[in-house]
């Protein structure tokens, strides 16, 4: 899995040399819960091998800050989205944004995790992005109420982009390798060729001892019968 | 030593696993049923008069041969399916039966009494047309086969082909028909629409042109549909717009023009806007056809004809008579009088559909007289067979060949307990009548259990075979371990089917009608047996595939009765339909309907069903899927019953399509929560109950880069859980999504295999939240163990057992195209299978990894009961928790029981009930008899 964390405090400087591009962040919270959808922040975007992703983000105003509460008050939903885009710099003649990926989480836990939140791109295997997520950090919404404004006034954001894992195919090439060492371990102890009556020939050669032994104890008696 | 412990690992656990049926418990839980399909070609063996067989090619490309007097198949052949195994044309000639297979790439000779196989040739490319016995001088020697443009003559003993001869003008000629008549010479009848007809004439012995002539027929735009040969080798047409028929024989050299005769002169008139039809009959392919022929004037009036000298006389008229009995009679051909007593009043079945052929065949019985036998195939794809007088000998359902969906209902309870449960559901109405009515079901019951008795005693008289278990709709009652239930089959025919699951009796049976051909079937148990005294309801939704428009059928899946309660219209395209918690106050769950403007309607929709979703609607989530943009989208219901976005996915389809979307099942119980390691740790699972598999294939197809995408979506938040690609793999791709892990199988295109991998998903050593899952708080994304492993066999189809409470280990049922059913322990497929073993997984019980699956023969559980083509498996829970029932479905139908833990709640078949009884009488009687001798030695003590 290619993650590549970025914790950025808002108001952090940007990177220069920052080759990528930026899309906007743009997220909703509306007490009527109709999403009109307002910038949060931008997304810089770096394509190639490794995907890296930087947020800047803008402060919450003091207008949005009661929004936001008013929100997890009636339990409203706060939701983000991003333009549908390829992370490939390639591809960035040819991408048109058809559309947005949205998604959501509950105002309330996001009042309550003091604006903590992990934000997920997830891209296919050619750099599309495909989705995105949102989760905050704690996720529970317990009716515990912030009062300090300052709480909300800055986001405490994680993001990251996550590209497809490749799966497992069968494993063929280890297990022979295993079964070839077992059979050579097997071939070196000289313990493990020795046939059976090699190895066991005093426990047998006990036995019969032993067998006779009884045998021989037991003919008197039997001997004695027969002759009367 | 350690390779010694892995194979000894492995065997312990084989050992365990291994669960292969006794040989006398063969048929005891389970049973299979053989169907053949919609029947195309049917010819009984008029070989010899006591033959019991009845040859039948159908559209599922199956050929068998069925008793006659049973309707068993004596044996069947199931072909290839799709274009492929295509059965063209089926011709039978004594005891040899010959097929054209896969338009005209095969022929085929069949031994009809065995059904073994004679010889087989492979045709000429080209598009098959027709086939034709040819016979010579009363002996039928030969078959002639008509592509498009050729023509071959093959032996009928041997299968070589005498002479193959190309066909004159073939690209602009269409050759349609094939006629051979008595005189050693083979016409192929060909056809320039709407201008004139050819005819070529072949010597039988070499293949040689006799004759070709072409004759003027302006108005013909097909020969097939409005020609026929009667009598002696005269072509008889017949014409829509002139109202007319003609007449041409075809070996008269001299006569180039069709005579026309009006049909007005025989006082007939064709039903307006009806294209007329007209059937002859060659009962012996040496001899020429009968002079009396068919013509069909609208679509239920038949006119008997007879050409005799040049003359078209009228012999009956079979005028419709619209009744909802069905009769059948046997007219002499020669004269047009009805034959005395061989009237077959058919009864049709009200809740199936009209017949729409028969196949006759008539006999001289001993005395003489005319005798004979019909089978009758309905539009619903039910085979009935008649004899004299009026006798239903047996009957077939074929529909049952295309099952598209079923679900398994439990049985009501006996009459006598629903009676004692109904007190609790009625309103009380006073101490006294209330004491009363327990008296009086208590007295019922007793009664009931006495009978039962009498009864026990009764059978246990009577020889074990003799004693027959009818199985019909009265008596129908749960069981002690709810192991019998009520199959519910959908078919794709529009019949739905309840058969019993024990012995497969069908119970009921409804023939929808107007059900499109390409119609989609949900299956949808809406409220369960268990709420007495309502009855139990199922509703049947089926949706247009072209129009997604979609109609709902409620029904009780125990009667098989239509429901009276009002069924919401559904004006606009279906998208998703969703079965939810909520109950109304009659019992049954809410099913709500989502359209193509993301409006939802609920079913019921009572006041009291929308107060409790205006209550819930904040918690109703959904989910759609549009393959054909890649999105994935989440939908929130609202209070006034519209809906809201609140998620997106979009997976780009210039790179990957979504072929399948899976969630978990809705009746499935996960008993433990995580699982206990070697080091005595827990590894807890991620059961998220809304979490959807999605499987997307690559669109490029090339072996080297395709690949086959998994995507784990949460489907409340359409969080993207996990998302992994497999490498150089192709579809088809079949899943199951259940507890905590996904299973699928795929084509690896770069080894040519299949290939099966497991996903597995953990939150790790310690849960979030232990009290309750829910996907809005879930911040941590769970672990994900996957492994892959190479299965030796290709795979039709897929499913997980499923048992009630989840205590047993699972299976999986994998259906393979070989017809067996293999059940494959989970324990297989477990990605923490170690490559080392190490004291820890040992003590897990954990199987070392090898590469390959492994297939034993003792796992199929339907020993050498195969299931042609096996399309689907169900699985249901039974009320023994060790017992899940199994029904594979495909051409056959198959049901068994499995176990996949073995059957550590049932006491064995051969348990020793009376050495266990006596060594506790024993012991008992030890114990009393100790018992006083103590106290006797107790008493004596205390004298001394």
């Amino acid at each position: 899995m290619i993650v590549n964390d970025f914790v950025c405090q808002s108001g952090d400087a940007v990177d220069t040399d920052f080759s990528g591009f930026s899309v906007p962040l743009e997220h909703s919270f509306e007490v009527d819960d109709v999403p009109r959808f307002r910038l949060r922040g931008a997304l810089q975007l770096r394509g190639g091998r490794e995907n890296s992703v930087y947020l800047s983000q803008n402060q919450l105003s003091e207008k949005d800050r009661s929004t936001l509460k008013d929100v997890a008050a009636v339990d409203g939903l706060y939701r983000i989205r991003v333009p549908r885009v390829s992370l490939q710099v390639d591809r960035q003649t040819e991408r048109q944004s058809e559309g947005y990926l949205t998604t959501f989480v509950r105002a309330c836990s996001l009042v309550e995790s003091h604006l903590s939140d992990v934000i997920t791109l997830h891209t296919d295997v050619s750099g599309y992005i495909i989705g995105i997520s949102i989760v905050t950090i704690p996720g529970s919404c317990r009716g515990i109420e912030v009062e300090d404004e300052v709480d909300l006034e800055v986001f405490n954001s994680t993001i990251s982009v996550v590209a497809p894992v490749t799966a497992p195919a069968p494993e063929t090439a280890p297990y022979i390798e295993r079964m070839e060492q077992e059979m050579e371990k097997k071939g070196k102890n000289p313990q493990e060729q020795k046939s059976f009556f090699a190895k066991y020939w005093y426990l047998i050669l006990g036995g019969a001892v032993f067998l006779m032994a009884t045998s021989s104890a037991q003919t008197p008696p039997g001997g004695a019968r027969e002759q009367s | 030593m350690a390779w010694l412990v892995v194979r000894l690992a492995i065997s312990v656990s084989l050992l365990y696993a291994a669960s292969a049926v006794f040989e006398d418990q063969v048929g005891k839980f389970d049973w299979r049923q053989q169907f053949i399909g919609k029947v195309r070609f049917a010819l009984f063996d008029t070989h010899s008069q006591a033959s019991k067989k009845l040859l039948v090619a159908t559209d599922k490309n199956v050929f068998a041969s069925l008793n006659s007097r049973t309707g068993d198949l004596f044996w069947r052949h199931v072909d290839k399916t799709g274009p492929e195994g295509h059965i063209d044309a089926l011709l039978m000639y004594g005891q040899d039966a010959v097929v054209v297979v896969g338009n005209g790439r095969l022929l085929r000779s069949w031994e009809t009494t065995v059904g073994g196989l004679k010889w087989e040739t492979v045709l000429d490319t080209g598009s098959f047309q027709a086939a034709a016995l040819v016979g010579v001088q009363d002996l039928v020697k030969y078959v002639a086969v008509l592509k498009k443009s050729a023509i071959s003559l093959h032996d009928l003993s041997s299968g070589s082909q005498i002479w193959g001869e190309n066909l004159p003008d073939s690209d602009s000629v269409q050759y349609q028909t094939i006629y051979s008549g008595e005189n050693g010479l083979v016409f192929v009848l060909g056809i320039v629409p709407n201008s004139h007809i050819v005819i070529v004439e072949y010597k039988i012995e070499d293949g040689e042109i006799m004759n070709k002539k072409s004759v003027e027929a302006a108005w013909m735009s097909s020969l097939e549909s409005s020609c026929a040969v009667v009598s002696s080798g005269i072509l008889l047409c017949v014409d829509q717009i002139t109202q007319s028929l003609y007449t041409l024989p075809l070996q008269s050299a001299e006569q180039t023009e069709m005579r026309q005769i009006h049909l007005q002169m025989l006082d007939l008139e064709v039903a307006s806007g009806f294209r007329p039809v007209l059937t002859s009959t060659q009962p012996n392919p040496a001899q020429p056809p009968l002079s009396e022929f068919f013509l069909q004037l609208s679509p239920d009036h038949h006119i008997l004809l007879q050409f005799k000298d040049g003359l078209i006389a009228l012999l009956r008229d079979f005028s419709p008579v619209r009744t909802n009995a069905c009769s059948i009679n046997l007219f002499s051909a020669d004269t047009g009088r009805k034959h005395l007593d061989t009237t077959i009043i058919y009864h049709m079945d009200p809740n199936g559909g009209k017949p729409n052929r028969l196949y006759v065949h008539a006999f001289l019985k001993k005395d003489d007289s005319v005798g004979y036998r019909v089978m009758v195939q309905t539009e619903d794809l039910t085979l009935t067979f008649l004899q004299q007088p009026g006798r239903v000998v047996w009957m077939r359902e074929e529909a049952l060949a295309d099952v598209v969906t079923m679900e398994m209902v439990d049985l009501p309870f006996t009459g006598t307990q629903a009676e004692l449960e109904g007190e609790f559901g009625k309103k009380a109405d006073g101490l006294l009548p209330m004491v009363l009515k327990r008296l009086s079901s208590q007295f019922i019951l007793l009664q009931a259990w006495l009978a039962h008795l009498w009864k026990l005693f009764y059978d246990a008289r009577k020889p074990r075979s003799s004693v027959k278990h009818e199985v019909t709709i009265d008596i129908l009652s749960r069981d002690e371990f709810n192991l019998q239930k009520m199959m519910l089959m959908v078919t794709a025919s529009g019949k739905l089917f309840g058969i019993d699951s024990k012995s497969g009796t069908i119970l009921w049976k409804q023939y929808l009608e107007n059900i499109q051909p390409n119609s989609v079937f949900k299956l949808i148990v809406q409220r369960t047996t268990a709420h007495f005294p309502h009855p139990p309801q199922c509703t049947l939704l089926i949706k247009n595939k072209d129009t997604g428009l979609g109609s709902l059928y409620v029904f009780n899946p125990i009667f098989g009765k239509k429901s009276q309660i009002s069924v919401p219209t559904l004006p606009r395209p279906v998208l998703q339909t969703l079965l939810l918690p909520v109950i109304d106050q009659d019992y049954a769950k809410v099913l709500l309907l989502i359209d193509d403007q993301y409006k939802v309607t609920a079913f019921p929709s009572t006041k009291n069903v929308l107060q409790q979703l205006q209550d819930t609607a904040s918690s109703i989530f959904f989910y759609l899927v549009d393959s054909s943009q890649g999105k994935l989208s989440g939908f929130r219901l609202r209070k006034d019953l519209s809906t809201e976005l609140i998620w997106e996915v979009v997976i780009p389809t210039e790179v990957q399509k979504i072929v399948a979307v899976k969630g978990k099942r809705a009746n499935e119980h996960v008993h433990s929560q995580g699982r206990v390691m070697g080091d005595r740790s827990v590894l807890y699972k991620y059961l998220n109950p809304n979490l959807l598999a999605v499987i997307t294939e690559s669109t490029d197809t090339h072996q080297e880069r395709s690949f086959v995408g998994i995507f784990l979506i949460d489907g409340v938040t359409g969080r993207i859980v996990h998302e992994a690609v497999q490498r150089k793999a192709r579809g088809p791709v079949h899943f199951v999504h259940s507890e905590n892990w996904v299973v699928y199988v795929y084509w690896n295109s770069k080894f040519r295999r299949n290939e099966f991998s497991v996903l597995e998903l953990f939150e790790g050593a310690e849960l979030y939240n232990s009290t309750v899952f829910s996907s809005l708080d879930r911040p941590h994304a769970p672990q994900v163990l996957q492994q892959s492993y190479i299965f030796p066999a290709p795979i039709n189809t897929l499913e997980a057992t499923l048992t009630e409470k989840g205590i047993t280990s699972r299976h999986l049922l994998v259906g393979l195209p070989s017809g067996n059913i293999l059940s494959l322990p989970k324990m297989f497929l477990d990605p923490r299978r170690p490559e080392l073993v190490s004291e820890q997984s040992r003590e897990e019980n954990l199987i070392p990894y090898a590469p390959e699956m492994p297939i034993r023969e003792e796992w199929f559980i339907n020993y050498n009961q195969t299931v042609s083509r096996v399309r689907g498996i169900y699985t249901a829970p039974s009320g023994l928790e060790s017992t899940c029932l199994v029904v594979a479905y495909g051409l056959d139908i198959y049901q068994t029981r499995v176990f996949p833990s073995k059957q550590f709640d049932v006491l064995k078949d051969d348990y020793d009930y009376i050495l266990i009884s006596s060594v506790l009488f024993g012991l008992f009687f030890a114990t009393m008899i100790s018992k006083r001798l103590a106290e006797v030695k107790l008493l004596n003590r205390a004298w001394r």
